[in-house]
């Protein structure tokens, strides 16, 4: 479904993407981990035309991006990071415009529209301007506005950003639906809950390069199962252990304080690049 | 074509919630220019067997279309740099031609409106002109050549401080020496030669002569419709210039 070959984008001297090979299969849900200025944005921008590609090669559903830019843009739906609604134009507006962009019947239209709000359960806001929601639901409505025109592939560029937990749990549960109805999910998000609960696979990708490729539960796994943080006069030391009784006897008898908790992907990608996702 | 309608339908729908402050705004610079300039000097100066109302309105409508259609470009920018909406419209399946074509006849649809603003406002100053086929053609061509420029600057820029600066440096200069407020016969040969190269010099020249009842230059109009082509064209290509 997307196939992505040697992708490059350079910012002066400076690579932003450097040399990204990947493919994602259909009906998946993909995660692009990684911190701030990884090169996360930067290859869903230019996945989806909105970034100038540096080199490589890439396709969505078979169409290349350079060679077929319109044919590929109609495989895929876009959640940018940032709020990108017209918040002035009513809700209705917003998705009308989003359809006719994308050439759609205006009674397919009118349909999409009914069904995407009762899916977003926006259903009641159709007249309302997009400056009178909040921020939970504009996110919302800019999940229903990318699955307008039936994309094959949804990119999400942290699509929960700045969103409380209880609105970020929503959008998940959300995300999800979008996946299990047939959908190709593309994610990037710094949230290590957040490429746990939703990815199938998970990129980490620091400095434009990706470091490791797999699933959320194999990548953790490499450091075991089990991590007990302790404080020292160099800061937090952790430690991984397989199993819980293996963490539970390192700590017996020990004389410092120390927290036992599961291994996670920030974990794993600390120990890969030495650094903290967030 | 669903892309050029798309790009041209969110401009008038933000026009439409934006209705009456944007027609106060249409009306407030035309108003005053038409009291201190018109109405306060109507009877000290004469072109002829007309008064400089008379001289001045017609100026006023190319001004008027001028800086009304150039300033779809401050839209632009605005969903550009402020909302960024634009890449909503870099996103989706559309040509350039759709875009620049949508921007386009929206700023040229601003200009109209700000255009018969000027010419209900002219009523109560008793002045009644002649608005035939020849003036409307001048001022659709006129409209065509700043909106086209506007969606071109548009896409160059890179921040809204380089839109302002363009136009402090392009516009406001040309609104005033453009012929709108001053006949640029009536100034030296030196002067006239860079002045006729602007394209509100030929705009205000044919909607000058054809409200005035006067005979129209076809050149005017060719000049028009040459340099809106050539914007035109340049924002089409500028398009792509705006992706990072």
């Amino acid at each position: 479904m997307i196939r992505i070959e040697n992708l490059q984008k350079s910012y002066g001297a400076t690579r932003a993407v450097d040399g990204i090979d990947l493919s994602v299969a259909p009906g998946e849900l993909f995660a692009f981990l990684g911190p701030n200025g990884a090169g996360k944005t930067t290859t869903i921008r230019i996945l989806t035309g909105l970034t100038r590609l540096g080199g490589g090669q890439a396709r969505l559903n078979g169409h290349d991006i350079e060679s077929e830019p319109l044919a590929a843009k109609r495989q895929c739906g876009l959640v940018p990071q940032h709020i990108n609604l017209d918040s002035e134009l009513s809700v209705l507006e917003n998705l009308d415009i989003h359809g006719r962009l994308f050439d759609m019947a205006p009674e397919f239209r009118r349909q999409k529209i009914e069904q995407l709000l009762t899916y977003v359960e926006l259903e009641d806001r159709l007249h309302t301007l997009v400056k009178q929601l909040s921020g939970g639901l504009k996110r919302r409505l800019m999940i229903a506005r990318a699955l307008m025109h039936e994309p094959r592939i949804l990119f999400l560029d942290e699509p929960t950003v700045g969103l409380d937990p209880a609105i970020r749990r929503r959008i998940w549960a959300l995300i999800k639906r979008v996946q299990q109805d047939g959908t190709t999910i593309f994610l990037t998000t710094h949230y290590i809950e957040e490429a746990e609960f939703l990815a199938g696979r998970v990129a980490f990708i620091d400095r434009g390069r990706i470091v490791a490729l797999d699933h959320p539960q194999a990548l953790m796994a490499r450091l075991g199962h089990w991590a007990i943080d302790r404080m020292n006069d160099e800061g937090i030391q952790t430690h991984y252990f397989a199993t819980r009784d293996e963490a539970t006897e390192f700590s017996a008898g020990q004389d410092f304080g120390f927290t036992l908790r599961r291994v996670n992907l920030e974990d794993a990608f600390l120990a890969l690049t030495g650094k903290k996702v967030m | 074509m669903q892309g050029f309608i798309a790009v041209y339908l969110r401009e008038m729908l933000i026009l439409k919630y934006r209705f009456k402050r944007q027609l106060a705004g249409m009306a407030i610079s035309p108003l005053l220019y038409l009291v201190t300039f018109g109405y306060a000097m109507g009877d000290v100066i004469r072109f002829g067997e007309h008064s400089y109302l008379h001289f001045l309105i017609p100026g006023l409508v190319a001004m008027a279309s001028m800086t009304q259609a150039f300033g779809i470009a401050t839209d632009i920018n605005v969903a550009r740099f402020y909302w960024n909406i634009f890449e909503e419209f870099q996103a989706a399946p559309i040509s350039n031609l759709s875009y620049v074509a949508g921007e386009t006849l929206a700023g040229m649809t601003r200009a109209f409106l700000g255009v018969v603003v000027i010419l209900l406002l002219s009523l109560p100053f008793g002045v009644i002109l002649q608005y035939g086929p020849m003036f409307w053609l001048a001022l659709l061509g006129n409209s065509f050549v700043f909106a086209s420029l506007a969606v071109a600057m548009a896409m160059l820029v890179k921040s809204h401080a380089d839109q302002s600066l363009l136009t402090n440096f392009i516009i406001t200069p040309m609104a005033f020496l453009g012929g709108t407020f001053f006949p640029v016969e009536k100034l030296p040969t030196w002067a006239q030669i860079p002045l006729n190269c602007l394209p509100l010099t030929h705009a205000s020249h044919a909607i000058r002569a054809s409200s005035l009842g006067q005979p129209v230059q076809w050149p005017d109009y060719l000049v028009l419709l040459v340099t809106g082509v050539v914007f035109f064209w340049l924002a089409l290509h500028s398009v792509n210039r705006a992706r990072d």
